[in-house]
């Protein structure tokens, strides 16, 4: 794609600051299918960055690869001023990424409760859990309420709370949210981006992977559209008539 | 009298309503659409019309016939085939073999005598009336290949030329675009409205791509959040205020 | 009153045998996601150097404990977890099972190789005396019972505070239903899958060093046996909940104790029903016992992650080639029958017999497994059925030998169809077991009466009339695999072949043109259990005489394994697998190394058939054949495939 960027100048409109996670020209295939092309990118510390795109146009590959679930082919990834594209994905986790990934984002064996426990155990250690999980409880009564039901039961909306939950009580450096409105009702959507800024108001930056144009352009400061596993555009979020035409 | 005619067919997973009394008739011959956000629905329903899942509740009547209890195979045989958005092909088999397969399971003639005595290689009739779905799909030059050299557009063919061997009066295509860039999703609509065209079989469309539905439905059903929120002829749907704000969310 | 609780104390002891057996069942597959078969083999190793070090080198008791439960056997886990299973994680439910039935094969062969020959007479337990008598009122417990009450509840109330109130717990149930998921919360999921497998190892040594002294002597078939009986308890528990495995394995041992003091002495049935009861009950369990079956498996929500299955070496190889290896392949057949028919001994001749009865029955692997997709572990049962059954009609009904064998494998068609309406509903690794739990049934209940296998005098059969001496009955041998290698290609060629192949791609495809799957599969089953049974009719008639041994369930186990590691897809496949279980012993004995070395070979072959659902020989084959085609002149060569192209089916 002639559009994409060169890793050597930085995509106009983003500031020249040090990048919290960085792609530079990064392949990533599944097996012999080949999902993302030459894609280089930038998330800037505290900043929310939407990634659009049509359907199978290598969103979530961007997402996974970021998280280390995918490795890429080619390229390097950063973050935070290490390399990561080698790491395994707990390693990438410990340094302050968080991924909620697309579909169901909860252990739905566990109870709501194990949930949260299993991060913050991580997170803040046995003796911040009790803690960090009233704080969890205060933030959303229903999870208080639901404690002890098994996750796999919650509806959509729900689980996507829960998975904000543990965000929200120990904000990471950088959110990964992938498709987090997927499947659920306005009201519950728009609870989520109220969810979504405040974590960047505590300083979160967020990648945001979005169908829902309008929504993510509400929200983020800047875009990159993907075509066919192509960066098409990245730029700072500006009106949907520029963006557009890079979708459907 | 319709061809399909589902009404209030509702599925939950549990406690999640996936489906609220979806009711939708396609008349024979008929090129509908059925729209939505992912997560919407909309293969859940196609998987309820097919009997790979059973709805909570709610009917499923096709060419008269009741089938809201009738296993996969019958409605298959009743004459309702489907494509998979994620595809789901015969590993190791040839291009020409799907199709094969599907007639004789079409014919029901392969009777296990007939196998023991090799008597159940394909007829020149089976062969000849494979050729010809290859021949409209622009199959031919792949009949003998295995699937695994194919690109994925042109599996979606091969998925579509093996649901059309067993005859459908009603096919039901789940996302053939999707994984498919500009120039293959065009000549996949191309060949459909060949098809179409040629057989006269009835069509229900899942896109996303509004372009394709755009040129192939007459007719659309919207869906969104498990409800439908609008039906009508395709240009008045897709202009819809509420429609596009489904697709391009709120703030639009 | 008194006489019941006297029956259920007497229980306690084997439920508890049963239950820590269950808990582990249900310990590996809560924490690892695989059924693990091998289980019984990991205990049967602990006992094994528990003995060596205790019995034989004279350490005392508390080292050689410590050593065995608390070093060796998580270090077993951990290397069954290094070397296996961890590669397995994504692979289906099914590869898993067949990992771990592979080492329940070759595991405890390699435990007697080093024990080797001498007595394992013996054994002692770990209390500090096995025979002392402890009265509790009116009971008596032994000390080996008492070791097994007392470790039992102090091992699984450990393991109730593990799971309760340690992390690890949560961390190991989080990485069955994910482990990437885990991962992304900051956990090492190999490190928590290392420790499932090293504790539930741990559980499988304090079984084995448990349960040894109550056997005569150290044998691992008794380990095996047990093992699959804890599978009902641990079916009990839906393979999820430990206290449920605990209370089923206690359930399963009162059940049989009183069994055993109510049921008359006299009647054989009653007699063979206590053994069988596990199994009856797993069966059952199977079949009926609600939330087995809809125990979902909570997939992964990032399996997408995974790069789709690589196509199997692409079988397109020009006709030159294909021509060679033809022509080859018949040089070498026609030589060795030549040989065989002309100078050969009559050693030779009888393991050729075998080489081409076992052929036939392993066909019937080719059809359940290579053609239907399905891992059936009840063959040598139904080969069994078709032998009692020809032996039973000869001798009642006076028929001549050539016909009855065809009676007896519609005998066994007639079964295996049977046994598929109810197994068919299982699906996936239920499947598997129900049709193990009907083979160890079948051993127990069935097999030694009178009327099925003549009890203590098994029937004899006389060879066919013109085929008595050794080398006109290899002739017939070898007519009869013909024609029935041509059946099975015929079948797969035909209709019900096509079909087959169709729903292993994709069942849901299949269905949707119109594919009625129980039906073709009751019909593979059928077909498979005839062609077993046809099998196991010449068996016997080969030996001249129908025993059970010759159809135990462990060589229902060990066949699958050895097709599974050939090739299960093909004819040529099964004829290898009969050549190979005949031959490699010779080739052994050649060598100078035991004989068991062959179930060690092809049980560890077994461990790739997640690699390589074809086989690795068929693998092997179609890898070198390739690699000669590549060296060929063009003109030679076969259209080939170009592997540059994108597959069908990809994600995003």
């Amino acid at each position: 794609m002639s559009e994409a960027p060169t890793t050597e100048t930085p995509p106009p409109g983003l500031d020249t600051a040090a990048p919290l996670l960085e792609f530079r020209t990064v392949d990533a295939s599944y097996g012999p299918f080949r999902a993302l092309f030459d894609v280089s990118l930038a998330v800037r510390p505290g900043a929310v960055t939407a990634l659009l795109g049509a359907n199978g146009a290598g969103k979530t590959t961007v997402a996974r690869v970021a998280t280390g679930l995918v490795r890429p082919t080619k390229g390097e990834v950063w973050f935070d001023g290490g390399r990561i594209d080698t790491l395994r994905p707990y390693r990438i986790a410990r340094a302050g990424m968080v991924h909620a990934p697309e579909g169901r984002s909860v252990f739905a064996s566990l109870t709501v409760r194990e949930n949260l426990e299993l991060g913050f155990r991580r997170d803040l250690g046995a003796s911040g859990v009790n803690a960090a999980l009233d704080r969890a409880y205060e933030l959303f009564p229903r999870m208080g309420e639901r404690s002890k039901q098994i996750a796999g039961t919650l509806s959509g909306g729900e689980q996507r709370m829960l998975s904000l939950a543990r965000v929200m009580v120990h904000p990471p450096k950088l959110l990964v949210a992938d498709e987090l409105s997927l499947g659920l009702a306005p009201i519950v959507v728009d609870e989520v981006y109220r969810n979504l800024a405040a974590i960047r108001d505590a300083g979160t930056a967020i990648l945001l992977v979005e169908q829902y144009v309008g929504h993510a352009l509400a929200i983020a400061d800047d875009v990159v559209v993907l075509t066919h596993g192509s960066v098409a555009y990245s730029g700072p979020a500006t009106d949907l008539d520029d963006i557009a035409q890079y979708l459907l | 009298m319709a061809l399909l005619d589902a009404v209030d067919v509702t599925k939950r997973f549990s406690g999640i309503t996936a489906l609220d009394a979806v009711s939708m008739r396609v008349d024979d011959g008929e090129s509908v659409g059925l729209i939505g956000p992912n997560g919407a629905g909309k293969t859940t329903f196609f998987n309820c019309l097919l009997g790979l899942l059973r709805p909570e509740s709610g009917s499923v009547t096709f060419a008269g016939r009741n089938l809201t209890r009738a296993p996969v195979y019958r409605r298959a045989r009743a004459g309702l085939g489907r494509t998979f958005q994620r595809m789901e092909l015969f590993a190791g088999m040839t291009v020409r073999d799907h199709l094969l397969v599907a007639e004789r399971s079409r014919l029901g003639t392969g009777r296990f005598w007939k196998d023991v005595l090799n008597l159940a290689a394909p007829s020149a009739d089976e062969r000849a009336r494979a050729d010809a779905t290859l021949e409209l799909l622009a199959l031919r030059d792949v009949a003998d290949a295995p699937i695994e050299a194919l690109s994925l557009g042109r599996g979606r063919l091969v998925e579509v030329g093996r649901a059309l061997m067993t005859e459908p009066k009603l096919l039901l295509l789940d996302e053939p675009s999707s994984g498919l860039d500009a120039a293959e999703t065009a000549a996949l609509a191309a060949t459909l409205r060949a098809v179409q065209a040629e057989r006269g079989t009835a069509v229900l469309l899942v896109e996303h791509d509004v372009e394709f539905v755009r040129s192939f439905s007459d007719r659309l059903y919207v869906l969104d959040f498990g409800t439908l929120i609008a039906t009508g002829p395709t240009a008045e749907v897709l202009g819809s205020d509420e429609v596009r704000r489904a697709y391009l969310g709120e703030t639009v | 009153m008194t006489e019941f609780f006297t029956y259920v104390i007497q229980g306690i002891p084997y439920g508890c045998v049963f239950a820590l057996v269950a808990v582990g069942l249900v310990l590996t597959y809560k924490t690892s996601g695989v059924f693990n078969l091998a289980f019984g083999a990991q205990a049967f190793v602990a006992a094994a150097v528990y003995y060596d070090v205790h019995v034989r080198h004279g350490w005392s008791r508390w080292p050689a404990l410590a050593f065995v439960v608390l070093v060796l056997s998580p270090a077993l886990g951990l290397l069954l977890d290094v070397a296996i299973f961890r590669h397995l994680r994504t692979a289906s439910p099914i590869a898993k099972l067949v990992a771990s039935l592979g080492l329940l094969v070759a595991v405890p062969q390699i435990v007697s190789i080093w024990l080797g020959q001498s007595s394992t007479f013996g054994v002692v337990g770990i209390w500090w005396d096995d025979n002392a008598l402890y009265h509790f009122g009116k009971f008596v417990l032994d000390g080996r019972q008492m070791a097994i009450i007392v470790s039992t509840v102090v091992a699984v109330t450990l393991l109730g505070f593990l799971f309760r109130f340690a992390p690890i717990g949560l961390r190991m149930r989080a990485v069955v239903e994910s482990p990437r998921m885990t991962e992304l919360a900051g956990v090492d999921s190999d490190r928590v899958s290392a420790f499932s497998w090293m504790l539930s190892s741990l559980f499988a040594g304090l079984a084995g060093v448990l349960l040894a002294p109550l056997y005569a002597s150290l044998a691992s078939q008794n380990f095996s046996t047990l093992l699959i009986a804890a599978i009902a308890a641990a079916a009990f528990a839906r393979l999820t909940s430990i206290p449920l495995a605990l209370v089923g394995g206690l359930l399963l041992g009162i059940t049989q104790a009183l069994l055993s003091g109510y049921l008359p002495p006299a009647s054989v049935i009653a007699q063979n029903l206590k053994p069988s009861l596990p199994f009856a009950a797993l069966f059952l369990l199977l079949l009926f016992w609600p939330g087995l079956r809809s125990a979902v498996q909570n997939k992964d929500p990032l399996s997408g992650v995974d790069p789709p299955p690589s196509p199997p070496v692409a079988e397109s190889r020009g006709e030159f080639l294909t021509k060679t290896t033809r022509v080859f392949g018949t040089v070498v057949v026609a030589g060795a029958l030549l040989w065989l028919l002309t100078s050969a001994t009559s050693y030779w001749i009888g393991i050729a017999t075998t080489a081409v009865v076992l052929s036939v029955i392993f066909l019937s692997i080719t059809v359940i497994t290579g053609m239907a997709g399905q891992v059936s572990l009840c063959q040598a049962t139904f080969a069994g059925v078709g032998a009692f059954s020809t032996a039973q009609i000869v001798k009642v009904f006076g028929l001549s030998v050539l016909p009855t064998l065809l009676i007896g494998a519609f005998v066994a068609a007639a079964v295996g169809a049977l046994l598929a309406v109810p197994m068919l509903r299982l699906g996936g690794i239920f499947l598997s077991l129900g049709t193990l739990a009907f083979a160890v049934m079948f051993d127990t209940l069935l097999a030694p009466l009178g009327w099925v296998s003549g009890g203590a005098h098994p029937v004899r059969v006389p060879r066919p009339i013109g085929f008595v001496d050794d080398r006109s009955f290899l002739i017939l041998c070898v007519v009869i695999l013909v024609i029935a290698s041509i059946f099975v290609i015929f079948i797969r060629r035909g209709t019900t072949g096509r079909f087959l192949h169709a729903l292993r791609g994709s069942e849901t495809a299949s269905r949707s043109i119109g594919i009625n799957p129980t039906r073709v599969r009751i019909l593979a089953f059928a077909v498979s259990a005839g062609l077993a049974g046809l099998g196991g009719g010449l068996l016997a008639v080969q030996k001249n005489i129908a025993t059970k041994e010759d159809f135990g369930y462990f060589l229902s186990l060990f066949f699958v394994v050895l097709v599974v590691t050939l090739m299960p897809s093909t004819v040529e496949g099964a004829i290898n697998a009969g050549v190979g279980f005949a031959l490699v012993p010779e080739v052994l004995k050649l060598v100078g190394v035991s004989v068991s070395w062959e179930f060690v070979l092809f049980g560890l072959g077994a461990i790739t058939y997640a690699r390589h659902p074809e086989g690795v020989l068929e693998f092997q084959k179609r890898k070198s054949l390739a690699a000669i085609e590549k060296r060929l002149p063009a003109r030679w060569r076969g259209p080939g495939v170009d592997p540059t192209v994108l597959p069908a089916g990809s994600a995003d």
